[in-house]
């Protein structure tokens, strides 16, 4: 076990390396609009909140900046009624009939 | 023909003060005239630093406001005579710093000095946007930590943004001083090293200050540390990183306290 310890203590920079590297790519493509995720995130919870239960730990807003085109992406999942396996709900592309209450 | 320099970070307690102090004298000693200035209003240390927390009467914020002449303000140093210190109002708040007003401090302390040297507070606030706004380069302060990098990773685009000569278009001059650091600890990988902070900020590095215990006595003395004891490690640093500041082709290396190793086996006290 200690010696464990002193092997996972000896990689640690490395860590420490990949995770700012990874923050840091989101962070410098978030730039100064660092607050439009979460307002994002907010508004359309609000707006699917309206007709359907949503947990709002199960919507992901990622936005992607490239050169020429930027991505959205909205991830939101929504429970059946039924119970049974819980719908995906991506992108714009939200089904007329998204399992649900009803039609949305 | 005068360079101002930002010492700036984000994050705080992670040597800008130490490093103004310790750059501006190296340079000072080495002939160039040269200012150093506090730009974190109500919460001065450069002074103390510097050991002129006594001789303070005026500050910045008397000058920026116009109320004294800058050579009132200007404190000069005791050791080195090319050396002299601006220091920040310990009561007055920070907006009584208008833009214009620090604007003409700085125009008219370019037309005294080879170097003016301007103490960022921490923070991403209007202090730190202020000392940096006139820069014609910043020396980025960083700690082999991950808040510190992530911290010198976002005063790096301020820099790229909300500077002057960002705004003319022009290229901000960027270097990385990495303070703190300890070789031994990075080699085993335990402390992010040289090469992953580079690899990550991407910015050119300006030197690396080991850690040491000669900071702290050299703060405790009131005394930048390349005048304290301008042989040991972090003061050798220092002077190698002003050398390179001017210009001068120095090597990277690390120096290390190997003469305070020896003194100890000898049973005398390090200085």
């Amino acid at each position: 076990m200690r010696l464990v310890d002193i092997f996972a203590r000896r990689r640690s920079a490395k860590f420490a390396q990949q995770r700012l590297q990874i923050l840091l790519m989101h962070e410098r493509t978030a730039g100064t609009q660092s607050d439009l995720i979460p307002i994002l995130r907010e508004e359309v919870l609000a707006v699917i909140g309206r007709h359907v239960t949503v947990d709002p730990d199960k919507v992901r807003v990622k936005l992607e900046r490239g050169d020429d085109v930027s991505m959205l992406e909205i991830d939101i999942e929504v429970p059946t009624p039924l119970g049974r396996n819980a719908a995906f709900v991506r992108s714009a592309e939200i089904p007329v009939h998204a399992a649900g209450r009803g039609p949305i | 023909m005068a360079q101002v320099l930002v010492v700036t970070s984000g994050k705080g307690g992670v040597g800008k003060t130490t490093s103004t102090a310790a750059l501006g004298a190296a340079l000072a000693r080495d002939g160039q005239r040269v200012v150093v200035v506090d730009f974190d209003v109500g919460l001065r240390n450069l002074d103390l630093v510097m050991g002129a927390e006594r001789r303070v009467v005026y500050d910045l914020i008397y000058v920026v406001q116009g109320a004294v002449r800058l050579s009132q303000a200007l404190i000069r140093d005791k050791r080195i005579e090319t050396l002299f210190l601006l220091a920040a109002s310990q009561t007055r708040d920070k907006e009584s710093l208008s833009d214009e007003g620090v604007s003409r401090v700085i125009g008219e302390l370019r037309q005294t000095f080879d170097w003016v040297i301007c103490d960022s507070p921490a923070g991403i606030e209007r202090g730190a946007t202020l000392a940096m706004r006139h820069a014609d380069l910043a020396v980025v302060v960083t700690n082999p930590e991950v808040s510190s990098v992530r911290d010198s990773d976002r005063i790096i685009g301020l820099l790229d943004s909300t500077t002057e000569k960002a705004k003319r278009g022009e290229r901000m001059e960027k270097h990385l001083l990495l303070t703190r650091y300890d070789p031994v600890r990075a080699g085993r990988g335990e402390m992010l090293g040289v090469d992953h902070v580079l690899d990550i900020l991407s910015i050119p590095l300006l030197g690396i200050i080991p850690e040491s215990q000669e900071v702290l006595h050299a703060s405790n003395m009131g005394s930048p540390v390349t005048l304290s004891n301008p042989t040991s490690a972090p003061a050798r640093a220092y002077s190698d990183a002003a050398r390179r500041l001017k210009g001068e082709h120095v090597p990277m290396m690390v120096p290390s306290d190997r003469s305070t190793l020896l003194n100890k086996l000898f049973g005398r006290r390090a200085a």
